[in-house]
């Protein structure tokens, strides 16, 4: 079920807690899975579903989730046990890159 | 995105670290969202299409900040400073407003029918076992039903003009914080120092920023260079920020000067002359120091002159590094910076022009005017300046500020930094005065450090071996003080008639 992307849009998770926000959508439609089922609106969430058993590395609040061809980078508002993925492909945490406090 | 969302992260996250206040007895983030439904619930009940926060900067504010937030209605912090008629014509923009104000300035809400009440009165009222508007966790946090509202409107402090209203959407807000912060990349025991008033928009940003870090904030009500040295010190700060003329009065004060858990200092908010910055570079080997370049139309800082930055920059035998001290850094990751020429075109490194920015968090919006941003999304800042071969950009002043004599635009700033380096001179500020010959000629008033007497003719003398002649002000006077903002911008507006008063 491949979806338009935009920044700023949220998603929630089918099997657990994670919520993400998206900073940085791919051009292309796809498909963002939580625990290998596919995240929807917070406005219209998914019906509670079962996790793949192999997709539970979990979600950390507040890390930006990246796919490896940097397409799409998302942010972990709520954090969970299932595993990111954009079509099949896990994401992975985006190292930091902290800026010293200016205000 | 909504701020709240940012808030909802830190409850979620670490709900029970203490971001305002002394770190016993101070607020947590879990209180703080609490508070915010709380107090939205207040608003909503009040049909409140603003809340207008005038007091001085305390545990109330960031409450007010987010319960607007979480309300959908902007939040507008006044200066307490500002006269009765400034202060009604202000209001009347608000005429829905709820108030928090200190009790002296309760008043002025009533006779303009308006309810305010006081910080501690908030802070009663947004408690949350108070039950009142039904508080707690039980509103989902549902906003007014604008897609993307103003979080915060900061009146323009106006040293030029009437104040403009400039309007800061969630959108800006959050996105500066996501561009520049990392969630919870605070240690336990870090602890900001925020000394701006609230309606500055450091004030407003090193809440969000400070939050969203996990930081603990700490507030200093009155700026005195004794309090400032005495917080750090004792409330074990790590990070501070202050304007250039704060830097000033605590590098020159006679109190012990130690900070010993200091280790970033962000200065910013007007220039920063070279000399107070070598010094206080030199006082303070062991602390970080961070020069910010931002506007309040930007979402705060948009460049940034990093701690490293200052080591290479003193470290270096190349003349280009080393001038870089004197810079405002590099942009920000989400934010492009361009030089534009008078015709608009884009210059390149070394030529000095316009700086314009686009980004998310540039808002760039004024109430009742709209957006100021050209066909490719960019602002121009009204600041002039120049990026060097590396990327460092540096400002040279306020475009309404400049001096053109003779046909040659001269900045003030690049006089008024070496008259400032003058062993005698506390203060200075160049100004154009009209003339029938040159159509401007340069004039400076000077305040001279106590008990050291300056001569204008000396000045004189000293300033030609810094510059040419045709930047060598024709007149020097000698006065007590200059007319600044509260937070260190000169009212250079008011200084022809400062002077003209000497005169007569």
């Amino acid at each position: 079920m491949a979806v338009k992307f935009r920044a700023g849009q949220q998603l929630v998770s089918a099997v657990d807690s994670t919520a993400v926000i998206v900073i940085r959508a791919p051009a292309a439609d796809g498909a963002l899975t939580c625990g290998g089922v596919p995240m929807a609106a917070p406005d219209q969430p998914p019906a509670p579903a079962e996790p793949d058993p192999s997709l539970m590395g979990g979600t950390q609040i507040g890390k930006r989730y990246v796919d490896e061809a940097d397409t799409i980078q998302v942010l972990c508002t709520k954090a969970g046990q299932g595993t990111l993925a954009l079509d099949g492909q896990p994401l992975v945490i985006q190292a930091a890159k902290p800026l010293p406090a200016s205000d | 995105m909504r701020l709240t969302l940012l808030l909802d992260m830190a409850a979620d996250g670490f709900g029970d670290r203490v971001l305002a206040g002394r770190r016993t007895g101070g607020m947590t983030a879990a209180e703080l969202a609490r508070r915010s439904h709380s107090g939205a619930a207040l608003l909503r009940e009040r049909a409140a299409d603003a809340l207008v926060y005038l007091d001085v900067n305390g545990p109330a504010f960031p409450v007010a900040l987010f319960a607007a937030a979480r309300a959908g209605v902007p939040l507008v912090p006044l200066n307490y400073r500002l006269g009765p008629r400034q202060l009604d014509a202000l209001l009347a923009r608000h005429p829905k407003a709820v108030g928090i104000a200190a009790q002296g300035s309760l008043a002025c809400f009533e006779q303009a029918g308006l309810e305010a009440m006081t910080a501690s009165a908030w802070l009663e009222r947004t408690r949350d076992d108070n039950g009142e508007g039904g508080g707690g966790e039980a509103d989902g946090g549902s906003v007014g039903d604008e897609e993307n509202p103003v979080a915060v409107v900061i009146y323009t402090s106006g040293t030029t003009s009437e104040p403009k209203g400039v309007l800061l959407r969630h959108e800006n807000l959050v996105s500066y914080v996501l561009g520049s912060v990392e969630f919870a990349s605070a240690g336990e025991t870090e602890a900001a120092l925020v000394s701006v008033p609230p309606y500055h928009i450091a004030a407003v940003a090193n809440v969000i920023t400070n939050l969203y870090a996990g930081r603990r904030t700490l507030v200093l009500e009155a700026f005195t260079p004794a309090e400032w040295l005495r917080a750090v010190r004792e409330e074990r700060v790590t990070t501070a920020m202050v304007v250039p003329t704060m830097l000033a009065r605590i590098i020159d004060s006679a109190e012990d000067r130690s900070v010993p858990t200091l280790r970033s200092l962000s200065y910013g908010g007007a220039p920063m002359p070279a000399a107070l910055i070598e010094r206080a570079l030199r006082e303070w080997a062991g602390v970080g120091f961070v020069n910010a370049y931002g506007l309040t139309e930007t979402s705060s800082t948009v460049a940034l002159l990093a701690p490293e930055d200052h080591r290479a920059a003193v470290e270096s035998d190349d003349p280009a590094v080393r001038a870089r001290l004197s810079s405002v850094g590099r942009p920000l990751p989400g934010v492009e910076l361009e030089i534009r020429g008078p015709g608009g075109d884009v210059l390149g490194a070394g030529q000095a022009g316009r700086i314009c920015v686009r980004g998310d968090q540039v808002s760039a919006e004024y109430a009742g005017l709209g957006r100021a941003v050209d066909d490719r999304g960019f602002f121009d800042t009204r600041d002039e300046g120049y990026l060097d071969a590396g990327g460092y950009l540096f400002v040279s002043g306020r475009a309404d500020d400049t001096i053109i004599r003779g046909g040659e635009n001269i900045a003030p700033a690049e006089i008024e930094d070496v008259l400032l380096r003058h062993p005698a001179v506390l203060d200075a500020v160049v100004f154009g005065v009209p003339d029938q010959e040159w159509g401007q000629r340069i004039e400076a008033a000077v305040v001279a450090r106590p008990e050291a007497g300056v001569d204008p003719a000396e000045l004189r003398e000293f300033t030609l071996r810094a510059l040419r002649s045709s930047k060598t002000p024709d007149r020097f006077w000698l006065v007590d003080a200059l007319p600044r903002t509260e937070t260190g911008k000169l009212r250079r507006r008011e200084v022809p008639g400062l002077v003209a008063r000497r005169e007569r």
